[in-house]
């Protein structure tokens, strides 16, 4: 199958591909760029686990397709902090114990951040809805919700 | 994955060209692709074209003056529930685009994509029929104007031909002391697909007496359903119980939805009345803060 | 032995050792490893939920440029049954054979007939449909109490029910019979001033972790084989994987990924042994990894079951008779949790008459795994649900009727042991003095408790602590971290070496690096990994006192260890781990220990939860709008994640008691294969978590701890759905408590 090239930004770098038109973008950034900080939990946009940002927007890369990434901007988990400097909504889930496995984990960084920029003050009804599309199966989500709200009270105080 | 070819045309010209023209394969439009990739994932097969409408400015944008509302089929509805200015209007619309998935979904599902999909569970046909939103649809003999509940014909089919494409949705204005709701029922609170739903537009005069109705319910038959005896039992009412409770029983009977793994033949009679009069209670109201 | 210690790490809230990784996306699970010239597998699945297979012609997919394998049965060596111990429960390897890939009969919709290895996934998926497999369709037996009737149809012509007086002569669906009892069950009933009776009935689950099954493998010339998957017990994946493919163990090296949920569908395997055979056949690695709708189709479910309960107790609340009758399905071999649940049912309560018979089902749904506390839920929530009927009809508060008949030390356990201190009687009193349970209730809602009872597992644990010559440490273990243990394990290495944490590295050895490890499940990594290392970091700071002894030429009694540093008693002179292990080349040689260990004496763990719902009168929809997880852990080592089994395992039951279901057509098809209609609970679901952690220290242990992971799924399931009988005034005895349920009782009511 003839391969298609694509020309993106992916967390602010410069980034090319080869890929077949019928990849998704999650496929992508996996098989094509060894980013598999993204992970793939159901290819049907019904669990979060490949969540990104597309010029800003929270989308389910798994309903993309790679060419569509053709001059987009791309945001993924391996964009949002260092190991040295976490980013606080991070270093919040390390301190309130908001992953069990972390197979959800990346997934509901990137959505936070998303929630945390469109809503630096959200109510705890206004996260859980807006987190509703990450599934987690392991924390009954507390930990999690607690960790968001932690992180927004503490990006809003040092903003 | 079926295989795919993938097309984005710059224009609306060039896309139904591109749709005209590809006579030896599918061809499908692709706007925020949450039901096609879905669908294209289960499959083996191809090549199919793909023509990707995302790039075709008047396919995004969204403008409501005094005409009402134009909308841009594939614009997404994370964009369109940002609007206030559209929310202010049809908050009906907007609270189905809302219901439509998680966030994440919404950053690419489209109403444009969720009427021609077609499916019955849709939850912003119901929505767009109760405030008589209506399809310009463009092809390569031009274009023509065709009410929501005439566009929707059966189980995922629409009266496009494969060389249309859905251009616009226009809403006319609402007339004074109109408002409009939407509900649906599902087990969870979020990320289900419908059970039932009802989308409902109500003008109040200024006594609080029903001068008009529309009445639309969702999930519980083929297609979406205007079901005009509903309208007629709240109109000449002051939306008391027995009006609403008239409406509901209007809906339930007018109903024939199937047996399926989200929801009983019973229930979804039952539930679909509920809905109705809920909903009707909340448009009401929404006249009645205006 | 477990007096109350003053703990430096124990009972932390630290950072977890993998904790960066997690957040970061640097963490590699199941599906992440790459390796050059890898191939992509796919494996072809079954249309029918029961048929014959006639034949299956590879040749069309074999003939598809890009295709480098396809593995059949016929693949397989021939092997005889034999039963393998895996994680907390046994599996035949014959049947494990033939569930990764069908030998004569498919027993499932979804069953893996064959699997193909092509240079790119969108090749596999077309070699796939190229493969014709040509059947001869038998009728399906979807329900257990279809399956047990004399005129079902047999799944297997060579099963024959055990556990009867007598051998059987023809063959049947029951697998298995098993029977508990003791004292007069009659006398028991006839004691009793009242007694309820009631059928229970729950639906097939799904674990639901996020994570499909995936492996990355390689066969090489020598014979030697490398599989990266994601596992609860890659020692058993070895084990599983040797036997079914007739090899040697040391020519399998499994390596544990990180892995994404598991609950205990992660005990078992579908895709190593398939892939391996590809992966020998086109002498490329392969890697297979399944889809979600594959999860759902065909790896295991939780059982579903029917139970039949009966309780009868005198008017003072004294429970005089216990009985029941418990049917669980296996799936399409021997091998449901069925044990568990007859030993787990009535085991919460001291009750002198005692009546049980479990019966394991195969049935054509996909082979049932060990799900959390494997069988014990469905019988404790058939037993709790029975429980709260009978303190309605004694007009008693249920909790004080649980606390008239709670098991306590002493009592003996009808499944063997006589307890020692256990915490149930402490987890039913903090629920009845909880703000919670004292809060007032609003209109259409209800509010329920339910005890749960989990034996928890000890089994085998290896470790290997190494020094380095910096005094920081790593901890060779084999346990998985499914759900945090690295952070446990560090904390307990920390505590007994008196090292900090954050220099202590635990990892997760492949087979190769480290002796043998359990699986882990039954809830015992903390426990016995636990107490592996804490036996080799003893084993440590007697090497390091040694050292010390040594350089100061003292005897080793004058040697203290406090704060990890070696100090003379007599001059007070001191040595840091650190200069110890600096100079351990040249004062005898590097420092390690290892312990390798089956542990005995895993403390019983009970839990309560307190629910309360509201309940739409109109739509039946069932909202739990607060929540209180109690539970004995006998000690938390690291108390934020023993709150997240808590709240999880709360999570999954609310989900199997309010909409998690599977749902089958009238040809076995299932018809809610992905997680837009199995509806897991989601974030905007649920409340937040209310948590108590009861320690009632485990005598067998040397921090007291008894383990944590299982129990929290038990209540739930009595407890919501009681609550929701509570609110609308109608028994809710059939999971789940969906909203046409809910409804349909709620009118069955009204009229």
């Amino acid at each position: 199958m003839a391969k298609t090239h694509v020309s993106t930004t992916i967390n602010n770098e410069p980034v090319e591909f080869l890929c077949e038109p019928n990849q998704t973008l999650l496929d992508c950034l996996r098989n094509e760029l060894q980013m598999t900080g993204t992970k793939e939990g159901c290819s049907t946009g019904d669990c979060g686990a490949c969540s990104v940002t597309v010029n800003g927007r929270l989308v389910c890369s798994c309903l993309v397709f790679g060419v569509e990434a053709e001059g987009q901007n791309i945001g993924t988990i391996e964009g949002i902090g260092k190991a040295e400097n976490l980013h606080v909504i991070q270093q919040k889930f390390l301190e309130h114990a908001a992953l069990q496995c972390g197979i959800c984990t990346p997934g509901l960084i990137v959505a936070t951040e998303a929630l945390l920029a469109e809503n630096p003050d959200p109510t705890e009804a206004e996260a859980r809805y807006y987190l509703a599309g990450n599934l987690c199966r392991c924390t009954g989500y507390d930990k999690i919700i607690r960790a968001v709200m932690d992180s927004a009270a503490e990006m809003r105080g040092t903003a | 994955m079926v295989v795919i070819e993938y097309e984005a045309p710059q224009s609306l010209g060039e896309a139904v060209k591109l749709l005209s023209d590809c006579t030896d394969k599918p061809a499908r439009v692709l706007a925020g692709g949450t039901d096609l990739i879905v669908q294209l994932r289960s499959q083996v097969g191809g090549p199919q074209l793909i023509v990707d409408l995302k790039k075709i400015p008047e396919m995004m944008d969204a403008v409501l003056d005094e005409n009402g509302l134009s909308l841009g089929p594939s614009m997404c509805c994370a964009e369109l529930t940002a609007r206030q200015d559209i929310k202010t209007v049809y908050p009906g619309l907007v609270e189905a685009a809302y219901l439509i998935g998680s966030t994440q979904i919404q950053g690419r599902a489209s109403v444009g994509g969720n009427l021609c999909n077609s499916s019955p569970a849709a939850d912003t046909i119901p929505a767009l029929i109760a405030i008589a939103a209506e399809c310009l649809i463009i092809g390569p003999d031009g274009e023509r104007q065709v009410p929501v509940e005439d566009f929707v014909t059966g189980v995922g089919e629409n009266c496009m031909a494969s060389d249309e494409i859905l251009k616009r949705i226009i809403v006319p204005l609402p007339a004074a002391g109109t408002a409009d709701a939407y509900l649906r029922f599902i087990p969870r609170t979020e990320m289900d697909i419908a059970v039932a739903g009802a989308g409902v537009s109500v003008t109040l005069d200024n006594n609080g007496i029903c001068t008009a109705a529309r009445i639309v319910i969702g999930a519980v038959a083929p297609t979406a359903l205007l079901v005009p005896a509903a309208a007629e039992a709240l109109v000449g009412s002051d939306m008391n119980d027995t009006a609403l409770q008239n409406a509901a029983a209007a809906a339930s009977a007018a109903s024939s939805p199937i047996d399926d793994l989200r929801g009983t033949i019973e229930y979804r009679q039952h539930v679909v009345g509920v809905l109705t009069r809920r909903a009707a209670v909340i448009a009401a109201d929404r006249v009645k803060e205006k | 032995m477990s007096e109350v210690k003053d703990y430096k790490y124990i009972g932390q809230r630290t950072i977890r050792p993998d904790g960066f990784d997690k957040v970061t996306g640097r963490a590699n699970f199941g599906a992440d490893l790459t390796l050059p010239g890898m191939l992509w597998a796919r494996v072809k699945r079954s249309p029918y939920a029961h048929a014959r297979i006639i034949d299956i012609d590879t040749s069309k997919a074999e003939a598809l440029a890009g295709v480098m394998a396809v593995a059949t049965a016929a693949d397989f060596p021939a092997i005889a049954s034999e039963t393998l111990q895996m994680g907390e429960t046994s599996a035949d390897i014959r049947d494990l054979a033939r569930n990764n890939l069908a030998l004569e009969k498919v027993l499932y919709h979804g069953h893996a007939v064959a699997a193909v290895a092509a240079v790119s996934q969108t090749i596999a998926d077309q070699a796939v449909e190229l493969i014709e497999v040509e059947y001869a369709e038998l009728t399906p037996v979807m329900d257990v109490l279809e399956a047990i009737k004399d005129d079902a149809p047999i799944l297997h012509d060579d099963l024959f029910t055990a556990g009867l007086a007598e051998t059987p002569e023809t063959p049947s669906n029951i697998a298995m019979r098993m029977e508990l009892k003791k004292g007069d069950i009659d006398a028991g009933f006839a004691e009793a001033d009242v007694i309820v009776e009631r059928e229970y009935q729950t639906p097939t689950v799904h674990q639901g972790y996020i994570e499909p099954h995936a492996c990355t493998v390689r066969y090489d010339e020598d014979g030697q084989s490398m599989i990266w998957c994601c596992t609860q017990g890659h020692f058993d994946v070895r084990a599983s994987t040797a036997k079914i493919l007739n090899m040697e163990l040391s020519k399998i090296k499994v390596i544990a990924s990180e892995i994404g949920g598991g609950f205990g569908g992660k005990t078992t395997i579908y895709l190593e042994p398939v892939a391996l055979v590809l992966s020998k056949k086109s002498g490329r690695p392969v890697k297979l990894v399944m889809n979600r709708e594959e999860v759902f189709r065909a790896s295991g479910p939780g059982s579903a079951t029917r139970s039949w309960i009966k309780v009868g107790a005198r008017k003072d609340g004294t429970i005089t008779a216990m009985q029941g009758i418990l049917h669980y399905e296996a799936g399409a071999f021997k091998g449901s949790p069925m044990a568990p649940g007859v030993m787990c049912v009535f085991t919460p309560y001291d009750v002198a008459n005692v009546h049980i018979e479990g019966f394991d089902v195969v049935v054509n749904k996909p082979k049932v795994a060990a799900y959390r506390a494997p069988g014990a839920p469905q019988a404790e929530f058939a037993a709790e649900s029975a429980i709260n009927e009978l303190a309605d009809k004694l007009d008693m508060d249920p909790i004080e009727l649980r606390l008239k008949n709670a098991a306590k030390e002493g009592t003996q356990a009808i499944y063997g042991p006589k307890f020692k201190a256990i915490g149930l009687v402490e987890c039913l009193e903090a629920a009845k003095n909880s703000a919670h349970y004292k809060s007032p209730l609003g209109k259409n809602q209800g509010r329920s408790i339910a005890a749960g009872f989990w034996f928890n597992a000890g089994m085998s644990s290896s470790v290997v602590i190494n020094m380095n010559p910096d005094g920081t440490v790593v901890v060779v273990e084999g346990s998985p971290d499914i759900g945090g243990s690295r952070a446990s394990m560090a904390m307990m290495a920390a505590e007994e070496l008196g090292i900090a944490v954050e220099k202590i590295k635990p990892i997760i050895a492949d087979t190769d690096g480290v002796g043998l490890n359990s699986t882990t499940g039954g809830s015992r990594t903390t426990f016995a990994t636990g107490m592996a290392i804490i036996e080799a970091a003893q084993d440590v700071v007697k090497q390091m006192k040694e050292r010390a002894a040594a350089v100061w030429n003292v005897t080793l009694d004058q040697v203290d260890w406090v704060d990890g540093v070696a100090v003379n008693t007599a001059d007070e002179a001191r040595l840091s781990a650190a200069e110890i292990c600096a100079a351990a080349g040249s004062t005898g040689g590097p420092i390690s220990a290892r312990a390798s260990l089956t542990a005995r004496g895993a403390g019983p763990s009970f839990a309560v939860h307190v629910a309360d719902v509201e309940v739409d009168p109109d739509t039946g929809k069932v909202d739990v709008i607060r929540y209180t997880a109690i539970q004995d852990a006998g000690k938390a080592i690291h108390p934020g994640y023993v709150e997240g089994q808590y709240q999880g395992g709360a999570a999954q039951g609310i989900g199997w008691a309010l909409n998690e279901e599977y749902i089958y057509d009238e040809n076995g098809v299932l018809e809610n294969a992905g997680y837009l209609d199995y509806r897991i609970p989601l974030a905007s679901d649920l409340p937040m978590i209310e948590t108590v952690i009861v320690e009632v220290p485990n005598p067998f242990h040397p921090y007291g701890v008894r383990g944590v992971g299982e129990s929290s799924i038990i209540p739930p399931l009595a407890a919501v759905s009681s609550a929701v009988s509570n609110a609308i005034g109608v028994r809710m005895s059939e999971l789940p408590c969906s909203p046409p349920r809910v409804l349909k009782a709620i009118q069955s009511r009204d009229n």
